[in-house]
Parts: structure tokens; C-alpha cells; sequence
């Protein structure tokens, strides 16, 4: 009987997740073929510059999530992402603010721009295509003003932390050849594990206490205990190499407020209320027009935060910077499962399609694939997905 | 040759059980304009749509019989071949395109390389001269008058050689003269030869042009009359509402206290017609604790009334509304809400649910600024709050967290309600709250009504089934073309009564 009740279980919480689960077994199944052909694939080092790659991407999907789900598309991420990290080395570099004003300052710009689009876009009544359309040739214009006509502009040791350095150690010093792990991470890594699983204790027995249904003990620690082992692998490997990364720890921030505002606020709520349906949405007296406003100021500020991280990750600020950024992002968060439609779409789903499209680039370079053919094997890899999703939706249906 | 140019017999059509066509009889004889007339819901649309198979063959029961020759309609386009063309209510004109353009739409004069638009052009001139317009066939649809569309299509549609034109609500956006323009278009086509089925609420056009009558009432013939000088529009009317009043309606009787809304002078300009106001010096009160019905045919202004008191419809309206004793102009919905001022739009799918949502998302939707407390939504107050409507309303679901997409109409109408109970409303307007549901969730939606305002809510019931109006109502307010024609207790008013006010009887 408990066997019985298990297994339609299993069903449910498949058929329910089933978009999120694909995507998850589908990295899990590219990572297993790229060590299959290249052990080096899986090695810490190998792993961390992963991380470090899909970092950027991963915190622009969190914002680019509330526009598509909203219903909108935003066409000048990559636009964005340049000019914020031109306007960063030039606050810096050139006139020589401390880094702590010059982050902050660079996000207030990317807030502007995202509140300007937002603007044209919620009281102007145009469509956040073209909006955005004609705001990627104005803030490539803007980068080429600002860096004169592509100059490059060197960061300093210190910024470059932030997309190339790893968090400090507290006790002692981690050492890569002696297999002595990262201490800060590990402390991470238990904390997390403790609390993902107090969260999941409580959440259980509150399900309870409302007659929902939940699932029996068995399928409860088998999935506590993969969860755990998942965050454990993830972080272990970190421990191994030089320890977390500050951008990862930025995007685990950026992810994790994401989440609470998608989940747990009424304006995450209004978005997706938008995104399924306007008309209902307005009729329940959601203000339309500021929450779209929201979410490009959002989408703004996470601009500018992909711009610092990218911009400290390759070391320099130049014109071509963030250059076709926005069709990664975009397609990150489409392959984790957010509707084209609208009304649909996850935090944790797009970061795992930012995980699934950094991995096949990172995948597919260490096995030797020319870039001509990773671009063409990433642009059917899309394909493919929204192919699947359109026909899992159906069949839901 | 048959004197009948179109025999429907015996058809029979069903909706998932119920019966929309019982039965019914049609015959149209060559060369008059025949009237089909009946309540809304009476099987006018479905019985049209039948005939231009829009309802393919196979899906109803029936012969029709057009020129002696019995016919099978897969599709629009076959009876199209026929001679049938329909012009319904939404015109079907593409707006960015020309008048040749749209008049030879699917339909295009292939000249020897691609379309002929010489040929095209000259014969729209004709084509408009017989509908009596002497616009350049150039010019763009978005560039003319619901007036001047109306009558393109109907030359679209002699442009196809058509021998049975069905006209539906053909007048209903018209102004008096263009209705009037209309009707002389008709009667020179009919002069041509040109067979026509008239659907039209307004008696008097009807007693005006047609022929003949035919009186459809739920879904059965009642009659087909010859328009001489015996019939008069209560003779029509009688026969439209001859129905029996059983009790399905839970009547309570209801202590009204005091006025909580005063409407005075409200005026709603059309947005498309200029000139043409959609609500024009609307003035009426409803109290705490009573059911204001308000009855009156399609198109009449009803739910424009009610969405332009609630915010969300219409631009530079004047009059005032006040919301106990306070003048308020609300400019959204949102502040309407705010103010105890709730709105059940009248097609849920479209504009009540958000679908692919859950039930305790939708019912919390207007109201998550009760249960959020430090910016975060109290998720254990939301299914708390939920559980106990879902009990209350008896919304039958597996659990709150079950998308409302595959409920029955019932339990998504009950959710809709659901949302504004727990905006705590003042005053509640439901529009068409039991349309499209089974007679158990109606007759527990009626329940709820009577015991809302048992709680001293003021409910404002749109309403286009009669009996429904009268079962429930205390008072009754009549709209027709935008103005109030009729406000009766419930104790004076009978079905007549109201169609007499809302096909404009006096």
C-alpha cells in the first residue's frame, strides 16, 4: 500500500514538475556525455570556471524571467550590460570614486535606464519590443560616447574580485594539491544544508496542518536526501578548488530574492496575474502600468548588476562589451521553462537553463567544437526546448 | 419551382445535453424579408449558424432544403456557394485594408498576372451605388462610420451572388438615420430579388420591414406570422415570453435600509461612433440590502454601464456617482475596490480568471494587501482564507491549489465570487452571474446573493434572462440603447412589462 501511494506520488509530483525536471535531467545528461568524452570536464577547476561563466548570465535571466512572464520581451540586456560596466570603469579607473560608490552609483544607473523603458513601455503604450528595440542602439551609442569610440579601460586588481576571486578563507588556508578544502565554504555549505532542511520540515508539517496533501516519509527524506546531496556536490566541489566565488554568492543572493519576490509578494503575484490574463488582472484592480514599470526598473538594476559582474570577469571595460548578451539571456530562460506566452516561468527553472546553456558552451569548447558549430548546436538546443514544452503543454491541456 | 427559396425542418441541435434547437421549422419564401425574433437564448444565433454551417452537417438533426435541393454544409464556404451569406454583429472587415480590398477578400478577380485591381475597382463602384454609397472604393475601412461598414458588407456579400441574406442585429450600432438608410438599402434590395432574414430586437424595424414573422422561444418555432395590420408589437412580445415561471428562485424577502448608491446623469460617450453616447443621463439608487435587477436585451448598455462605473470602461464621462453620500469618480478599478465598489465581469474565462492560476490564488488576487504583512504574502493566512471560501461557496476541487482551467463553469463562477467576497464589497454588481452554469450552482449562487444581502450588501444584477431578473430582483431597471426605459418593483413587474421597456414598447 505505502509502496502503492508512493509510486502515484512520484506521478503527481512529476507530471507537476515535469518542465523543471526535464531541464534538470537534461544538464545532468550533458554533463554526464562531456565527462564521458573528456574527464577534464568534471574537474574542480573546470567546474568553478563554469560557475564563473554562467554567474553573469545567470543574474540576468532573474530579471528577464519577470518581463517575459509579465508578457514583455527586453531586447537590450546586452546593451545594458555594456554601458553599466563602461560607466563602472569610468567612475573607477577614470575618475577614481571608491568602488563601493561607484557600484552603488552604477546601479542607480541601471535603474534609470530600466525606469525609462519602463516608462515608454507602461504609459507610453509601446510595445517593449521596439522600446527596447530602439533602446539597445541608444545605449550602444552611449557606450561608444562614453568610451570614446572603444577605448578599453582596464579594471582595477580589487574590483576584478568580484567576477574572478573567491571568498576569503576564515581558519585556514585552502590548498588545491593538498586536498585541503575551502574552509568559508564549507561552513556555507552546512549552513545551507541545515536550513534547506528545518525550511523543509516546516513547510511539511504546515501542509499538514491545512489536510494538503504531502508526501510520505519515505519519499520525503529520499528527496531531502537528494537535495542535500545536490547542494553538497555542488558546493563540495567549490570547497575542493579555490572555494565559492564571489559572483556565485551574488547570484545565490539575486536568485534567492528573486524567488521570494516571484513566490512570496503581492507584486510577484500581479505579474503573473498580468502575464495570464490583462484583462482579469486589471478588472481585480491590479495598477498595470506601475508594475510594468517595476518590473524593467528591476530588470534595470539587475542590468547593471550583470554588467559590474561581467564587467570584473573579463577585466575590462570595452565597446563591445555585453554584445548579443540579451539572446543568451533570453534563451536561458525560455529553455528553464518561462512561457513565450506569458504567466509562466520560475526563478530556480531559468537559472538552471542559464546552468544547461553555459554548460554546452563550456562542454563543447573543451571538447574541441569550432565556435561556428556551438552556435549552431546551442541555437537548436533552444529549439528543441520550446518544441518540448509546447507539447507537454499540450498534452497537459 | 417551390415558392420557398429555404426549408429547415425539424432541426434539432444540443450543447453537451441541453437543447438549444428543439425541433424547429423555418420556412423563408423567395423574394420577402422575413424577421426572426426571440428573447436572448431563444436559438436565434445557433439556428443561423446551423444554416451557414457554421455547425457542420451531422452536428444537428434536420434537413434543409434550399431551392428544392437538399443541402449538407461542412463549412461556411459551402453555403457561401449556395447563395447564404450571414453578416453578423462584429462587423468581419479587415480595418487596414481598402473597400475593393475587403469586398474582394478570399474572393479575389485574378487577372493575368496576380489580382485584377482595375476590374476590382470599378465593380465595387457598382456594387457600393446599389447600397447606396458613393465612397472611392480606395478608401480605407478604419476611415468610415459603423454605418457605412455595415452596408459594405452587405455589398461584399452581393458581390457573391448571394440569393439569402441573414442579417444579424444589423442596427444595433447604428444611428436613427443610418438604421433608417438601412432599411431602404433593404427594401431596394428586395426589389432586386434578394431574400433576407432580419434578427433584430427592435420590434418597431421589424413590424416596419418584414414580411413575415417567425417568433422563436427557447429553442422552439412558437409561430410565423404575416406582418399585417393585426400584429402589433404586443402580440410579438407575448409570444416571446409566453414561458411558465416555475420556482426555481429562492426568493427572501429583503429589508432594504439605506441608500448606499446614487448614480445621476451618467453619461458614457461611445468610443467609436462619435456623436453617439453608449450611455446617455443614466440615474438611479440602490440601497443597502436589496437586489437591483437590471434587465434589458445585448448591446443595450448594461455591462458598458457597469464597467464605466467601475473604472474600466469609456473616457470623458460626466454625471456623478456617489458612494454613500461621497461623490466618487473612479478611474480605476483598483480604487472602486478600495472603496467597496466590486465588479463580476460577465465572461470569466475571458476577463474574471486568471486560468492557468490556482484557486487560492485567484481568490486572494484583489485582496492581497489583507494577507501580506512585511512585503511577504502570509502563505498559511492565504490558504486558511481560501479553504474557508471554498467551503462556504462549496466549491467542489480536489484542493485550493488546483488550477482553475479544468473547473466546471459553476466552481469557476464560484471562485470569481469567491475573489470579490473577500474584497468585502459595499456594493456588488454581478453580470450574468449564472450564465452558462447548471441549475444546482445556480440555485446556490442565489443563495449566496440572498445572503449577502441578508449581511447588508447592496447586489446591482445584470441580468438577460428574464425569469431570472424577476425571481430575484426587488427592483427592476430597464436599459435600452443606453437609457433607462423602466424601473418597476418586482411586484408590478411581469416579462412583458420588461420587454415592453426593453424593445422600446410604451
Amino acid at each position: 500500500m505505502e509502496n502503492n501511494v508512493s509510486k502515484s506520488q512520484i506521478k503527481v509530483l512529476i507530471k507537476n514538475n515535469i518542465r523543471q525536471y526535464t531541464m534538470f535531467i537534461a544538464l545532468i545528461s550533458i554533463m554526464i556525455i562531456f565527462s564521458a568524452i573528456n574527464i577534464k570536464f568534471l574537474s574542480p577547476r573546470n567546474i568553478s570556471t563554469l560557475f564563473l561563466q554562467t554567474g553573469y548570465i545567470a543574474i540576468l535571466t532573474c530579471g528577464i524571467v519577470l518581463v517575459i512572464v509579465a508578457g514583455h520581451i527586453d531586447l537590450s540586456v546586452g546593451a545594458v550590460v555594456g554601458l553599466t560596466g563602461a560607466i563602472a570603469a569610468k567612475l573607477m579607473v577614470t575618475m577614481g570614486l571608491p568602488m563601493w560608490l561607484a557600484i552603488v552609483l552604477t546601479l542607480v544607473a541601471g535603474l534609470v535606464i530600466g525606469i525609462w523603458q519602463g516608462a515608454w513601455v507602461a504609459y507610453g503604450n509601446v510595445p517593449g519590443f521596439i522600446v527596447t528595440l530602439a533602446g539597445m542602439l541608444i545605449f550602444n551609442g552611449l557606450l561608444l560616447l562614453v568610451t570614446k569610440g572603444g577605448a578599453t579601460i582596464n579594471f582595477s586588481q580589487e574590483f576584478k574580485l568580484i567576477g574572478q576571486g573567491y571568498l576569503p578563507t576564515l581558519f585556514v588556508e585552502n590548498n588545491v594539491n593538498d586536498m585541503i578544502p575551502h574552509d568559508t565554504t564549507l561552513i556555507i555549505l552546512i549552513a545551507s544544508l541545515i536550513v534547506y532542511i528545518i525550511f523543509e520540515i516546516k513547510k511539511r508539517s504546515e501542509r499538514k496542518k491545512y489536510n494538503f496533501h504531502v508526501l510520505s516519509v519515505k519519499m520525503f527524506v529520499l528527496k531531502i536526501a537528494l537535495v542535500s546531496i545536490l547542494i553538497s556536490t555542488v558546493l563540495g566541489v567549490m570547497a575542493l578548488y579555490k572555494g565559492m566565488p564571489y559572483s556565485i554568492l551574488i547570484v545565490i543572493i539575486i536568485a534567492g530574492v528573486y524567488t521570494f519576490i516571484t513566490n512570496n509578494t503581492a507584486f510577484g503575484r500581479h505579474v503573473y496575474a498580468i502575464g495570464g490574463n490583462k484583462e482579469a488582472a486589471k478588472l481585480s484592480g491590479i495598477n498595470i502600468k506601475f508594475r510594468t514599470l517595476m518590473i524593467f526598473a528591476s530588470m534595470g538594476v539587475l542590468g547593471a548588476a550583470g554588467g559590474i559582474v561581467y564587467g570584473a570577469r573579463v577585466g575590462s571595460a570595452s565597446s563591445s562589451a555585453g554584445a548579443g548578451m540579451e539572446l543568451d539571456v533570453i534563451a536561458a530562460a525560455i529553455i528553464g521553462g518561462t512561457s513565450t506566452m506569458g504567466g509562466e516561468g520560475t526563478i530556480a527553472g531559468a537559472v538552471i537553463g542559464a546552468l544547461v546553456m553555459g554548460t554546452l558552451e563550456n562542454g563543447l569548447l573543451l571538447v574541441g567544437v569550432s565556435t561556428e558549430a556551438r552556435m549552431i548546436i546551442k541555437g537548436l538546443v533552444l529549439l528543441l526546448a520550446v518544441f518540448v514544452d509546447i507539447k507537454t503543454r499540450k498534452s497537459k491541456g | 419551382m417551390n415558392e420557398c427559396i429555404l426549408e429547415m425542418q425539424n432541426i434539432v441541435k444540443e450543447f453537451s445535453g441541453i437543447r438549444a434547437l428543439d425541433d424547429v421549422t423555418f420556412k423563408v419564401k423567395r423574394g420577402e424579408i422575413h424577421a426572426l425574433v426571440g428573447e436572448n437564448g431563444a436559438g436565434k444565433s445557433t439556428l443561423m449558424k446551423v444554416l451557414s454551417g457554421v455547425y457542420p452537417h451531422g452536428d444537428y438533426s434536420g434537413k434543409i432544403i434550399i431551392n428544392d435541393k437538399e443541402m449538407t454544409f461542412n463549412h461556411i464556404k459551402d453555403s457561401e456557394k449556395a447563395g447564404v451569406a450571414i453578416i453578423y454583429q462584429e462587423l468581419a472587415l479587415v480595418k487596414q485594408m481598402n473597400i475593393a480590398e475587403n469586398i474582394f477578400l478570399g474572393n479575389e478577380l485574378r487577372g493575368k498576372v496576380g489580382i485584377d485591381w482595375n476590374q476590382a475597382v470599378s465593380r465595387t463602384e457598382k456594387l457600393l451605388k446599389d447600397v447606396g454609397l458613393e465612397d472611392n472604393p480606395l478608401t480605407k475601412i478604419y476611415q468610415l462610420g459603423i454605418g457605412k461598414q455595415q452596408l459594405i458588407e452587405i455589398a461584399k456579400a452581393i458581390a457573391k451572388d448571394v440569393n439569402l441574406l441573414i442579417l444579424d442585429e444589423p442596427t444595433a450600432a447604428l444611428t436613427e438615420t443610418e438604421s433608417d438608410n438601412l432599411l431602404t438599402i433593404l427594401r431596394s434590395l428586395k426589389e432586386k430579388g434578394v431574400t433576407c432574414i432580419y434578427i433584430s430586437h427592435k420590434l418597431n424595424e421589424v413590424l416596419e420591414i418584414a414580411d413575415t414573422i417567425t417568433v422563436l422561444r427557447d429553442g422552439k418555432t412558437i409561430c410565423t406570422l404575416d406582418n399585417d395590420e393585426q400584429v402589433s408589437e404586443d402580440t410579438i412580445i407575448t409570444r416571446m415570453v409566453g414561458r411558465e415561471l416555475t420556482n426555481r428562485f429562492p426568493r427572501v424577502e429583503h429589508k432594504a435600509g439605506k441608500v448606499i448608491l446614487e448614480v445621476e446623469n451618467w453619461t458614457v460617450p461611445h468610443p467609436e461612433i462619435p456623436g453617439k453616447n453608449i450611455i446617455s443621463n443614466v440615474s438611479f439608487q440602490a440601497r443597502q440590502g436589496e437586489i437591483l435587477g437590471i434587465a434589458g436585451l445585448m448591446g443595450a448598455g448594461r455591462t458598458e454601464l457597469a464597467m464605466s462605473l467601475f473604472g474600466a470602461y469609456g473616457e470623458s464621462i460626466t454625471g456623478t456617482l456617489k458612494l454613500e453620500g461621497v461623490e466618487q469618480r473612479f478611474t480605476n478599478p483598483r480604487q472602486a475596490i478600495q472603496a467597496g465598489f466590486c465588479y463580476l465581469t460577465e465572461d470569466r474565462k475571458k476577463s474574471g480568471l486568471v486560468l492557468m492560476m490556482d484557486i487560492k490564488k485567484n481568490i486572494t488576487l484583489s485582496s492581497l494587501n489583507s494577507i501580506t504583512r512585511n512585503m511577504s504574502i502570509n502563505a498559511n493566512e492565504e490558504i486558511k482564507v481560501s479553504n474557508e471560501y471554498m467551503s462556504a461557496l462549496k466549491i467542489k476541487a480536489a484542493s485550493i491549489e488546483q488550477t482553475v482551467d479544468h473547473l466546471s463553469g459553476g466552481n469557476q463562477q464560484k471562485v470569481a465570487i469567491a475573489k470579490w467576497l473577500m474584497a468585502k464589497p459595499k456594493v456588488l454588481i454581478l453580470d450574468e452571474p449564472t450564465r452558462g452554469i447548471d441549475v444546482g450552482a445556480k440555485y446556490e449562487i442565489y443563495n449566496l446573493m440572498n445572503k449577502l444581502v441578508e449581511e447588508g450588501v447592496c447586489i446591482i444584477m445584470i441580468s438577460s434572462e428574464l425569469p431570472e431578473v424577476l425571481g430575484m430582483s426587488d427592483r427592476v431597471i430597464v436599459i435600452k440603447e443606453g437609457k433607462i426605459t423602466g424601473d418597476v418593483n418586482f411586484e408590478e413587474a411581469d416579462q412583458k412589462t420588461i420587454m415592453y421597456y426593453a424593445t422600446g414598447g410604451k
